[in-house]
């Protein structure tokens, strides 16, 4: 593993006796794509100002590149920030705002108008230089301030939801672009985010954070397909929970009853026979068979509620037959070009052998 | 839809004319031959020629500029920091002193001349320009902090962040994004500051003494004995300068927006 630039060290931030961040530890590797992602309120702005200097930790250490900074005031630490609200200055023109850092460290000038024109080129604002930054459009001004960020060239660039006030279209055009910024720049970014979909696609790593704690530490993929907790499941994409009770266990097996049906599934967290479970399954993982499967293995039993129709996908609603809804996706590809179901046909729902997620019941 | 604008008309013109009437007689009458003020016998400049003579009433003159832009700079800077350290910094008391600020600015005039004069007199400073500087200052500066406090009040304090995250200090936060987006209401604070000290006749009635004389003071004395032609041109004089204020801060107001 590379080198850690940021640690937060055992970190508590109270706010009029509330915790906005408890007893809190991360690393942030060099070069890394990280992402802080949670519902709104769980304190992920409070780490971005914590880092940048704009608040004091009431305990626990911040170190960025090895060196303990609580004490130091934000001009001093070698992290910028690209604002939520941009927060560009609004009596500077394009040039003056990007320039501004460069200034203050006393770079030549006509060093500063190369690397400011380098930036504002690779954010595709070359040309913009003396426009006003209140004449701009939300996306262009988000670019200013990104270029005003990292033409510092910072250890660390924070990142608090900047795509967060750009339309549907703009926004995914600048998910791909920030990615592209980070491989070319090669800084390590701290992106905040609450859109789990947005975080999944950008990141080399996310943190799920919960009321000022960490839930999960993981690539997209392990938080997406192995959540750790259910707070993790439900908050990461679209999941259907299953109460289980576990009939019998071995050291790699166990046997979950689920609605009546004994599933034979995967052991991998030591589960003892006896033990309430929460057995977790996507959307997409589930498969609709429309007749009973003939090949003895287990299904649940329902019948079709509901088709939504997604255009990629076809959403379908299931009510098993003691009642719990299940959701289910389906994708058109060229085994079905055209998907349906009646309303009220009984359908058998299973899944592939350990696409299951099996959690203790908390 | 036209006897609407009519009215509307009627109604601004009506507003300028209860405005600026008063001022026009006084600036047709400043040209008026009659030494008696109200009956009209023919244009003259004479007493605009009699009033560069009146030495004392020039000198009266320039000691108001002196007092009035001394204290107006003064007040100025130091209600512009005020005014920015009652944003910046959490500090106790910060609400009470504020409150004070509002205080100084609502109590009357003569209270504020009695009491000037009795600390004076307390602290044994004698009548005169320094007393009448500092007690000018000590009123200009609430009108300076509470016009710039509502400016500054209305930013986005992550501009501010911005700046230091930046690398910017204390100091240069101030000098870069502070101060130039503040300017608009530094300079209609300050211009608020040399007008009311300017005019001022309650407070440095009791302020100053026969060492120092200031021009409202002066013409005071004079109309005590009647309005001299004397004073309607040195009014006019008076209200040509101020016109020629106005107009020069309104362009460097928009100088800097632009
Ligand atoms: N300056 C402050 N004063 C008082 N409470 C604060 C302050 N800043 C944050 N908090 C509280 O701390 C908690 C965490 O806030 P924070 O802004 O870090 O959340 P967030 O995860 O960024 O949420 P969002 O997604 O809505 O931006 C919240 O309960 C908030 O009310
Ligand atoms: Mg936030």
């Amino acid at each position: 593993m590379s080198r850690a630039v940021v640690q937060l060290q055992h970190i508590t931030k109270t706010y009029d006796g509330l915790a906005a961040v408890d007893d809190l530890s991360l690393e942030v590797f060099a070069g890394e794509f990280l992402t802080l992602l949670g519902p709104s309120g769980c304190g992920k702005t409070t780490i971005l100002r914590l880092i940048a200097g704009f608040e004091a930790p009431d305990r626990g250490d911040i170190r960025i590149d090895d060196v303990r900074v609580n004490a130091l005031p934000p001009n001093r630490r070698d992290v910028n920030t690209v604002f939520q609200s941009y927060a560009l200055f609004p009596h500077m023109n394009v040039f003056d705002n990007v320039a501004f850092g460069l200034k203050l460290k006393g770079l030549q000038r006509n060093a500063v108008a190369e690397r400011v024109r380098d930036v504002l080129e690779m954010v595709q604002l070359g040309g913009m230089e003396t426009r006003r930054v209140t004449q701009l459009s939300g996306g262009q001004q988000q670019r200013v301030a990104f270029a005003r960020a990292v033409v510092n060239e910072p250890l660390v660039l924070l990142l608090d939801e900047p795509l967060s006030a750009l339309d549907y279209r703009l926004r995914k055009e600048m998910q791909l672009e920030l990615k592209r910024l980070h491989r070319q720049l090669g800084i390590t970014f701290i992106f905040v985010t609450h859109d789990q979909e947005e975080a999944i696609t950008m990141s080399d790593r996310i943190i799920v954070m919960n009321q000022g704690r960490v839930e999960q530490s993981g690539s997209p993929k392990q938080i997406y397909e192995e959540p750790a907790n259910l707070f993790v499941a439900r908050f990461v994409g679209e999941i259907n929970t299953f109460d289980g009770s576990v009939e019998a266990a071995g050291a790699d097996w166990l046997t979950v009853r689920i609605h009546g049906t004994d599933f034979r599934l995967v052991n991998k967290r030591g589960f003892r026979s006896g033990d309430p479970v929460k057995v977790l399954l996507r959307p997409e993982d589930l498969q609709i068979q429309k007749t009973e499967p003939a090949d003895g293995k287990p299904s649940l039993a329902g019948a079709v509620e509901e088709l939504i129709y997604k255009g990629s996908t076809v959403d379908v609603i299931v009510r098993l037959t003691d009642g719990k809804p299940v959701y289910v996706t389906e994708f058109f590809n060229e085994n079905a070009a055209y998907i349906f179901y009646e309303r009220g046909q009984k359908v058998w729902l299973r899944w592939i052998d350990r696409w299951e997620v099996v959690l203790p019941d908390a | 839809m036209t006897r609407h604008r009519f009215f509307t008309r009627f109604y601004l013109g009506f507003i300028f004319v209860f405005l600026y009437l008063p001022l026009l007689v006084l600036i047709v009458y400043s040209f008026n031959q009659s030494r008696y003020s109200t009956n009209w016998t023919g244009w003259t400049l004479h007493w605009y020629r009699s009033l560069w003579d009146n030495t004392l009433l020039l000198d009266a003159a320039v000691n108001s500029l002196i007092v009035a832009g001394i204290s107006s700079v003064t007040a100025t800077a130091i209600g512009t920091l005020a005014a920015v350290a009652f944003y910046r910094y959490r500090f106790i008391g910060r609400k009470v002193l504020y409150s004070l600020v509002y205080v100084v600015m609502m109590s009357p005039d003569i209270v504020m001349g009695i009491s000037l004069l009795i600390f004076f007199m307390l602290v044994g400073l004698p009548i005169g320009f320094q007393t009448l500087l500092l007690s000018h200052i000590t009123f200009c500066l609430p009108f300076v902090v509470v016009t710039v406090y509502a400016r500054i009040s209305g930013f986005d304090p992550r501009v501010i962040e911005a700046a230091r995250d930046l690398g910017a200090g204390e100091f240069q936060t101030f000098r870069y994004i502070l101060l130039p987006l503040l300017m608009p209401a530094v300079v209609s604070g300050w211009l608020l500051s040399f007008t009311l000290s300017l005019d001022d006749v309650i407070v440095s009635f009791f302020v100053t003494g026969p060492t120092f004389e200031i021009l409202p003071l002066k013409i005071y004395s004079m109309v005590r004995l009647g309005v001299k032609p004397e004073v309607n041109a040195l009014s006019t004089v008076l209200f040509g300068f101020t016109l020629i204020m106005v107009t020069l801060s309104q362009l460097l107001v928009k100088e800097r927006k632009r």
